[in-house]
């Protein structure tokens, strides 16, 4: 449960020294002049509260991935794990998934630069290196299934389904955001600031989710 | 999932009133109305858990005198009972009901941020009840492995609902995981992004700050569940051995190999720890701002109450084997989880010494709500005292698994939870309906209530002093228990049977209140929270008007020095309040 | 103020209900006598705490209690006042940490001198295993465990062969003399209780648990599961008998060990025949019973369940109860079975008789009987065919007016009463949950149809 703890240990430390700053040496009770700590301005081009909104869910998917880490690193330490070989075809999909993150940041930056022109193969290119990727890691599970290597045959390859498993279904949630963007893109029919926004969030879920694909790749390697 | 929302949010602040009677009261995307949809029918499922317990109490105090309980039920009641009253109804009450009635009314808001996500949140939730309630019409009926789902008997021979029932209890559990984790997002968001001008953090009431906490805590400790919830759900249906070892079933191999149980308890309390705080801080928070407004005071030492509601919060995560102290994990861990479960023991203590100082030199009126808030007191002082025999890793060897045990965590997590939902109802009833309830029924139902529950399980620990087991059917005869011992068992269920029966006068009066009682006062405690300075009353969709309020003062100015009234309400400007000045009611 | 009264009475009844309870701690068995110290620190701490927060705040509500034109102080915080409160309950909790971590730090070091006594948990019955001479457990796995084999010990392990096992629900230990028990689970989760020693341990199925103790007083004390392991667990029960040392020789002395087991000659049906000839003048030459002489069909129940049986009439375990005249008979009847290996002889022979159908007598409601037989089927099966691994005899196929005759006895406490019963015991508890004379009725006619 180190990893879980440790992870929590991070998040906790932001929040309590967010908290004790603006907690620590107020005398509420003094009626003082009236301050506005409530932020409802863009900041950065992000509209903030979407954004503190999805650090919060970054944080609680962070949570997920690191309890299964948590589980993995404990079962791994048992008698029966037998270390898998990961398919080789998980390069290729990891090369396509940082490709990807590197258009959708392309695209963010030309839609907060106002090139709207570039938006519309930005988005379509990421979408198809996602969407590659997401094949691609059924095939690897196709590869696995055709040489024997089943769910149930050893932990290790539970674990490897079970990881790859959460991450793709992640990508999915990614991708039926993009779904919708690029609909609105393609069709014309996208409100300019709307569109910028979903693009901003996107990529930094798409980047969020190439770390944790980092991560369990890592993990899976080096296991 | 919050990406559906942010694609389809509304612009912020445009708020279209709902016209239709569906757009009003079903797919309402109101934070008033979601509140009470969450709050209904988590009290619904609260009824159902209700009815087990006393079919379990029938059972264990008349022993084999009813046909309609035989050993496979029972263990499906104290399942279901237990899994439904933690999460189906508190965790759903507390912070779907009453987290979305309040938040945005104390903060100022018009709404939650995410109204369409809420709305969502709702659905979701009663999904995750319905697929619960149908787990008990399945062959085989419902799971009978116990509210901790512990492998292997969760899902191996010998355990009612080894099928269909253990199935949808994961994918129930995992649905409503996918709802809190909706609600989570917009009641953090909206606490951060949301509060109105001159709302800063440390003028929130205490009910705001321990349902904020509690839902952080909910986001980070609710993975730990669906995490354990699907490696089961493969350990079941695929047949993977993350959990399961190699046994021997009945005889017969069921082709596990190597898998860790100890690890499903690692991971399934290091949600269920926290889980107890994600109850106990909104009802912390509550009844801090029941003792407050009832005693007419300021609630003593505000900034320890906070820092405590955080400190607890932290420390929750890192006590949680303090369930598993006999469990057969590393007997070594007993040492660090002992003193730091004993350590949580001085932040809480500090906020029962702030609750009761808050009377001291108070003004101490004794309605409904107030009673209850105090019996909270009492009774969470003697859940609290208890949990320091538990989690001393000492004393936990002859108390775990016993009636101690179940008698603590009833008090701590059951009873005194439950005094402060009836005692906030009582409170915001007024503000929710625009009527008022009868107040001498409120305190009969407190009295029987109150009472009955300490009649339940004071005599309770000493059953498991004595040695009784939990979870068993039926006792028979032992060497070691005075036969005396099942006369306590009948009398405890005499007096669970009453205080179910209690329960009967809070329906009734809520219901005469909504039909024949009296319209309220828009403020009828005299507080000082926003919830109570809305322009109507009580408040329409929006909240709040075309104006915004506006925050001038922290929760609890009550009897300041100078002024003339006892309370002054947070949206009053300094100089607007001179001493003699007569502001009472809304504004 | 009557609110401050009731809370001050809450106060002082708790207290009462505490000193004149008579369910309190069972007296002390083991040398856990610092466990019950742990709890009376606690007790007297707590206590402390309990009666002087409540009756303050009792104080107050009197006190303070709202008044015309009264009015509250203002007092927002008082630094130094929390700052004492916080000390002075840190001091409490170190007070009670402290010397529960001593004591965990006792329990967690098991003494060298400690002997061992491995107790096996399965699902709802214990047993046991001791280290032979060589004083070292065989290996053992639970892919091994079989009818033959309960323990699953590994055959090739040398140490395993003078294992001695001891397939009952109750354990001997000698008095004073440290014991460290090794916990194993077949199946599930189970947890190894007895009250008088105050400690306890899971048994975790995959891995191996411990705990330690030194008994101090001779005895029989109850094993109780104390880990949710199915719809059994309730009746999983068993029990420590503590011995003095000679006594624990002497018994240790007569149990078998593993290779005796394993070599063991299977029973021979021909001299069984002949012995059988005193049985076949009541169950009938072919066992297939006669309910004018009270006797009960015995062709096509497993051999372990009636080797069982015979050994209980031998060894006053059955046939004891009160009313139970049926069973006296048979008392006298085994004795014409000098020893164990002329029961497993007659056992040999009746499994060769042929398993015919029995004469329907009893009626009842098949539906209902059906209902109430879910229960049942989690041992005996939903066919009704027995399950030797839960110790549950074959139902189908068996004279019914037995069945219903035997049902009656259990839950009369007639069959089961004797204390080392304990598979009688367990059946007494479950038979419970018929409730009226009809329900046996109506499950045995619907264990007629299968």
């Amino acid at each position: 449960m180190t990893i879980a703890l440790g992870f929590l240990a991070i998040i906790l430390a932001t929040l309590l020294g967010w908290l004790l700053k603006h907690t620590f040496n107020v005398a509420p009770w003094e009626t003082e002049t009236v301050s506005d700590t409530a932020h409802h301005g863009p900041l950065g081009g992000v509209d903030k509260t979407t954004l503190i909104a999805l650090l919060t869910f970054l944080a609680v998917v962070s949570s997920f991935f690191a309890l299964i880490l948590s589980a993995y690193a404990l079962r791994m330490d048992l008698g029966d794990w037998v270390p898998m070989t990961e398919p080789q075809l998980l390069w290729t999909n990891t090369v396509m998934l940082i490709a990807a993150s590197i258009v959708f940041q392309w695209t963010r930056n030309a839609a907060v630069n106002g090139q709207t022109s570039r938006l519309r193969p930005g988005l379509l290119i990421t979408g198809v290196l996602t969407l590659g990727f997401v094949l691609g890691q059924i095939v690897a599970w196709q590869q696995l299934q055709n040489s024997g290597h089943y769910i149930s045959s050893n932990p290790a390859n539970a674990f490897f389904y079970f990881l790859t498993g959460a991450h793709a279904v992640h990508i999915l949630g990614g991708l039926y955001v993009w779904a919708r963007a690029t609909q609105k893109v393609v069709l014309g029919t996208a409100d300019v600031a709307a569109v910028r926004r979903s693009v901003e969030l996107c990529t930094i879920y798409w980047h969020f989710l190439l770390l944790v694909w980092l991560v369990l790749f890592g993990l899976l390697l080096s296991t | 999932m919050s990406y559906v929302a942010f694609a389809d949010r509304d612009h912020e602040h445009e708020h279209h009133d709902p016209d239709t009677f569906i757009t009003k009261y079903i797919w309402s995307q109101d934070h008033k109305v979601i509140a009470i949809q969450y709050g209904l029918t988590a009290i619904f499922v609260g009824l159902i858990a209700l009815g087990l317990s006393a079919m379990m109490r029938l059972q264990l105090g008349f022993p084999n005198d009813f046909h309609f309980i035989n050993p496979e039920n029972y263990y499906q009641f104290i399942t279901m009972h237990g899994m439904i009253m933690v999460i189906y109804l508190l965790t759903a009450l507390f912070l779907g009901g009453f987290g979305n009635y309040l938040i945005p009314l104390m903060c100022g808001s018009r709404d939650m941020v995410f109204p369409y996500m809420n709305m969502l949140s709702y659905w979701a939730y009663l999904l995750s009840v319905i697929v619960l309630v149908i787990s008990f019409f399945v062959p085989g009926g419902s799971t009978g492995a116990g509210w901790t789902l512990y492998p292997p008997q969760a899902i191996s021979a010998g355990t009612p609902g080894v099928d269909l029932g253990i199935l949808l209890m994961l994918v129930s559990l995992a649905i409503f995981i996918v709802a809190f984790t909706m609600g989570g997002l917009n009641y953090v968001t909206t606490v951060l992004q949301a509060r109105c001008k001159g709302m800063t953090l440390m003028r929130m009431p205490l009910s705001v700050w321990g349902i904020f906490i509690a839902t952080i805590l909910g986001l980070l400790a609710f993975p730990a569940l669906l995490v354990s919830a699907i490696m089961m759900l493969f350990d079941k249906t695929l047949h993977t051995s993350f959990f399961m070892p190699a046994i021997s079933s009945m005889g017969v191999d069921p082709g596990y190999t190597g898998g860790s149980p100890i690890l499903f308890q690692h991971l399934f309390w290091f949600f269920g720890h926290p889980e107890v705080y994600i109850v106990a801080l909104p009802a912390f928070g509550l009844v801090s701002d029941l003792l407050s407004t009832h005693a007419r005071k300021n609630i003593f030492g505000y900034r320890m109450m906070v820092w405590a509601i955080i400190a607890i919060g932290g420390l929750s995560f890192i006590v949680w084997a303090h369930h598993m102290y006999v469990s057969g994990m590393n007997p070594y861990f007993g040492f660090f989880f002992a003193t730091t479960t004993l350590i949580i023991a001085v932040p809480t203590a500090i906020k029962v010494y702030n609750w009761v100082l808050t009377l001291w030199e108070g003004n101490i009126h004794l309605r409904v709500p107030m009673l209850f808030a105090i019996g909270f007191i009492f009774t969470f002082i003697h859940g609290g005292l208890t949990g320091l025999f538990l989690g001393n890793v000492t004393i936990d060897l002859p108390l775990s698994d016993t009636y101690f045990v179940v008698a603590h965590f009833h008090m701590v997590m059951g009873v005194s939870p439950v005094l402060v939902v009836f005692g906030a109802i009582y409170h915001w009833w007024p503000k929710i309906t625009g009527k008022m309830y009868n107040e001498t029924l409120g305190k009969w139902h407190f009295w029987m209530t109150f009472l009955g529950t300490y009649a339940i399980y004071l005599p309770m620990h000493y059953l498991g002093f004595a040695g009784v087991p939990r979870r068993y059917f039926a006792m028979g005869n032992t060497d070691f228990l005075p036969a005396s011992a099942q006369d306590l068992n009948a009398a405890i269920t005499i007096s669970a049977l009453f205080v179910a029966a209690a329960q009967l006068l809070f329906f009734i009066n809520m219901i005469w209140s909504l039909v024949k009682g009296p319209k309220s006062d828009p403020n009828p405690w005299h507080a000082t929270t926003l919830e109570w300075q809305t322009p109507d009353h009580p408040p329409k969709h929006g909240n709040w008007g075309h104006h915004l309020p506006e925050v001038h003062r922290w929760a609890y100015d009550y009897s300041v020095p100078g002024y003339k009234d006892d309370f002054i309400p947070q949206n009053v400007p300094a100089d607007k309040a001179p001493a003699g000045r007569d502001h009472g009611g809304a504004h | 103020m009557p609110f401050a009264v009731v809370l001050i009475l809450l106060v002082v009844g708790s207290i009462l209900f505490h000193f004149l309870s008579p369910w309190t701690f069972t007296e002390l068995a083991s040398n856990w006598g610092m466990v019950d110290l742990t709890v009376d620190i606690t007790l007297y701490v707590t206590g402390f705490v309990f009666v002087v927060v409540n009756l303050f705040m009792a104080y107050c509500v009197i006190r303070f209690r709202h008044k015309k034109d009264a009015r509250a102080a203002y007092e927002p915080e008082n630094k130094k006042l929390e700052y004492w409160l916080t000390g002075i309950t840190a001091v409490g909790v170190a007070l009670m940490l402290t010397p529960g971590l001593f004591v965990w730090a006792k329990f967690v070091d098991v003494p060298e001198d400690a002997h061992v006594v491995e107790a096996i948990g399965q699902q709802w019955h214990w047993t046991y295993r001791y280290p032979g001479v060589d004083g070292k457990l065989g290996e053992v796995d639970a892919e091994r465990i079989s009818a033959d084999n309960p323990f699953g010990i590994d055959p090739e392990d040398p140490h395993g062969q003078d294992d001695v096992i001891v397939y009952n629900p109750e354990a001997h230990i000698p008095v004073d003399r440290p014991v460290k028990f090794l916990l194993r689970s077949k199946d599930v989760l189970h947890n190894f209780t007895v009250a008088q020693f105050r400690v306890k341990m899971d048994l975790v199925p995959g891995m191996n648990t411990f705990m330690w103790l030194t008994p101090t007083v001779p005895g029989r004390f109850e094993v109780l599961c104390e880990e949710l392991c199915g719809i059994g667990h309730f009746a999983m029960r068993g029990a420590v008998v503590v011995d003095e040392a000679a006594d624990f020789d002497r018994w240790l002395a007569q149990q078998t060990t593993f290779s005796e087991q394993s070599a063991r000659a299977a029973g021979n049906a021909t001299i069984g025949a002949a012995q059988y000839a005193v049985c076949a003048a009541c169950h009938g030459s072919q066992g297939e019973g006669n309910a004018a002489l009270n006797a009960p069909k015995l062709a096509g129940q497993p051999a372990w369940y009636l080797k069982r049986q015979v050994m209980s009439y031998k060894t006053g375990l059955r046939g004891v109860g009160p009313g139970d005249t049926y069973g006296q008979q048979m008392v006298g009847m085994v004795a014409t079975l000098p020893d164990e290996a002329s029961v497993d002889n007659v056992v040999a022979h009746i499994q060769t008789l042929p398993d015919n159908a029995t004469v329907t007598t009893i009626d009842g409601d098949i539906a209902r009987g059906q209902k109430l037989y879910t229960v049942c089927a989690y041992c005996h099966g939903g066919d009704g065919m027995g399950r030797q691994a839960l110790n549950a005899p074959r139902l189908s196929g068996s004279s019914d007016w037995y069945l219903a005759r035997q049902l009656r006895h259990f839950k009369e406490g007639v069959r089961g009463a004797h204390p080392k019963d304990y598979y009688g015991y367990q059946m007494g508890l479950l038979s419970q949950t018929l409730q009226d004379e009809q329900a046996v009725d109506d499950i045995v006619a619907y264990i007629n149809t299968l």
